[in-house]
């Protein structure tokens, strides 16, 4: 098998593992699930690394490849955090 | 650390990330589904650090701290009416790293010998093309979020036409692009994307935002896809599936709330074919106004209330006043639930957040289809700042550019306040025949103020 269908194989899966988890969601919990996901598609932050900190990167992808890490992490700090703040709102009537 | 540790790394970190997606099925599993999705983000940022293909460090870690600190000043600053556009934000920049990242593997890029190169370079102009539509798609539903971009549906003439051009030109370009890998023909591609991103996301109206704001927020989860498949990353390949999953389903679910489809909302067709409320034929049909004191000795003496919030409620802030009213309320022994339409506000499940930011118990807090059958039961209804979600005409009336779309059965209530600013119809400009009705009166005014003036009413 080549490498691309390998990857289509994983992509086309995730997609089903996706689909069934999220429905699962709360719809009370829609607001959280999107910054969750904002935080979670920072995942980026690998690709990002693995361009900026390889031995042969010159001045230009350092520089370019920082901005990358800098967006990515943005996103992952952000939302983790925002995503703990929303959660801890939602209490029971005591 | 070797290449199988690594992707053993890697594999958890996914497994953790699904985790953290189920934890969401319930407030109670909630945090700790963050917690382990955030588990799973720290051990896939060490191993790739750990891994031999890593061996400068400086520019990294510049990133990274730079990221942490804007990111958790974001995050602990924004106001939760805010939130949508914060998320509008987070969609932006995971479009704008796809497309730096694209730019640098790129410019990096040295064929090898049996290597498809013409395969590479097409993933990588796919990548390019949906991070940078999402990037600036998501710039401007930040603006008109934030009111910096007019929140109307900003159209001109001929611009189906010219967005049919601009894809073609887009298509076209890639394709050459497979074959003479050219910086300029790149920037081209890239250039147009965001072009049409801007396109896309201007000409839509502000209520569709709840939409919009999911499309783009799958969009990025396919960014982030696509970049995987450019670097060979699994993880990448499969978290971007995960996030682009839920903005589709997220998208479905707010398309079905509105009963309408997600072409007809991506073409902007809902606020421009609307009619022009005063042609309406209002006959000598008149609304009941009533005072604030009238709705609040409706409710202290009734036995059941439903409130149902809208956007009104957010533009007001007049969550914490509405939960300092349901105190007051089960002081008095009248039972209080909240009904949520899936489309109040301006992104899915904005009014749940505000709720329980005023501190409102969410087993007080109902779904549309958990709650509707109630209203017949109920005493009192009370809408705060909510218009189309609310429009009987959706059930009845098969003129009505709502028809169809499901709607909360506030008129079933034996009677119903609306607190409403204006006359002015709601976004579907629409005129609302609840309005008219016998058992509903309108209470005028800032959301805000009304719940206040209610308040000491009671007291």
């Amino acid at each position: 098998m080549s490498l691309i269908l390998f990857s289509v194989y994983i992509f086309v899966l995730a997609c089903f593992v996706g689909y069934q988890v999220v429905w699962g969601v709360t719809p009370a919990l829609h607001t959280p699930l999107m910054s969750l996901t904002n935080a979670i598609s920072g995942i980026v932050v690998i690709g990002a690394v693995l361009v900026t900190g390889a031995a042969e990167a010159d001045t230009t992808t350092k520089i370019v490849g920082f901005f990358a890490v800098l967006l990515a992490s943005t996103n992952i700090f952000g939302g983790f955090l925002v995503t703990q703040r929303m959660l801890s709102m939602f209490r029971k009537k005591d | 650390m070797g290449a199988d540790l690594l992707a053993t790394a890697y594999l958890l970190s996914a497994v953790l990330f699904i985790f953290g997606i189920k934890g969401l099925a319930s407030p109670k599993s909630a945090r700790r589904g963050n917690l382990l999705a955030m588990a799973g983000m720290v051990l896939a940022f060490l191993a790739v650090l750990a891994s031999p293909d890593i061996s400068q460090y400086s520019w990294i870690i510049a990133g990274v701290v730079g990221g942490a600190i804007i990111g958790s000043l974001l995050a602990l600053k924004v106001e939760m009416t805010a939130m949508p556009q914060l998320v509008a934000m987070f969609n932006s920049l995971v479009g704008l790293a796809a497309v730096l990242i694209a730019l640098v593997s790129f410019l990096n890029h040295l064929p090898v010998a049996g290597h498809n190169n013409g395969l590479f370079m097409a993933e990588l102009a796919i990548g390019s093309i949906v991070g940078a539509i999402t990037f600036t798609g998501s710039l401007v539903a930040f603006g008109k979020l934030q009111g910096i971009v007019s929140s109307s549906a900003v159209s001109f003439p001929g611009r189906h036409v010219f967005n049919v051009v601009l894809l073609v030109a887009m298509v076209v370009l890639s394709v050459y692009f497979a074959v003479d890998q050219q910086l300029w023909i790149w920037a081209a591609i890239t250039g147009i994307a965001a072009l049409l991103g801007i396109l896309l996301v201007i000409s839509i109206g502000g209520a569709d935002m709840p939409v919009v704001v999911s499309v783009l927020n799958c969009y990025s989860g396919w960014a982030a896809a696509i970049t995987g498949f450019t670097l060979n990353n699994e993880l990448m390949i499969i978290t971007g599936a995960l996030v682009g999953a839920s903005g589709a389903i997220l998208s479905y679910i707010m398309c079905r709330a509105m009963n309408r489809s997600i072409v007809n909302v991506l073409i902007g067709g809902f606020g421009q074919t609307a009619a022009d409320p005063s042609a309406a034929d209002l006959g000598d049909r008149s609304v009941k106004a009533a005072a604030p004191a009238d709705a609040a000795f409706m409710m202290e003496n009734s036995h059941k209330v439903i409130i149902v919030p809208g956007y009104g409620m957010a533009v007001a802030q007049a969550q914490h006043a509405v939960a300092e009213l349901v105190d007051l309320l089960i002081n008095h022994q009248v039972e209080v639930k909240f009904a949520i339409h899936p489309v109040a506000g301006r992104m899915p499940g904005h009014m749940n957040v505000l709720l329980a930011e005023a501190d409102i118990g969410y087993d007080l807090v109902f779904e549309m289809d958990e709650i509707n059958a109630e209203f017949a039961a109920a005493d009192v209804a009370l809408v705060i700042g909510a218009n189309d979600v609310i429009n009987p005409a959706a059930r009845s009336d098969k003129s009505s550019p709502i028809y169809g779309m499901p709607i909360l059965d506030v008129d079933r209530a034996q009677q119903v306040f609306v607190i409403k600013r204006s006359m002015s119809p709601g976004y579907a400009g629409v005129d609302n025949s609840l309005f008219y009705r016998d058992n509903c009166s309108l209470v005028f005014g800032d959301a805000k103020q009304v719940c206040e003036s209610i308040l000491q009413a009671i007291d």
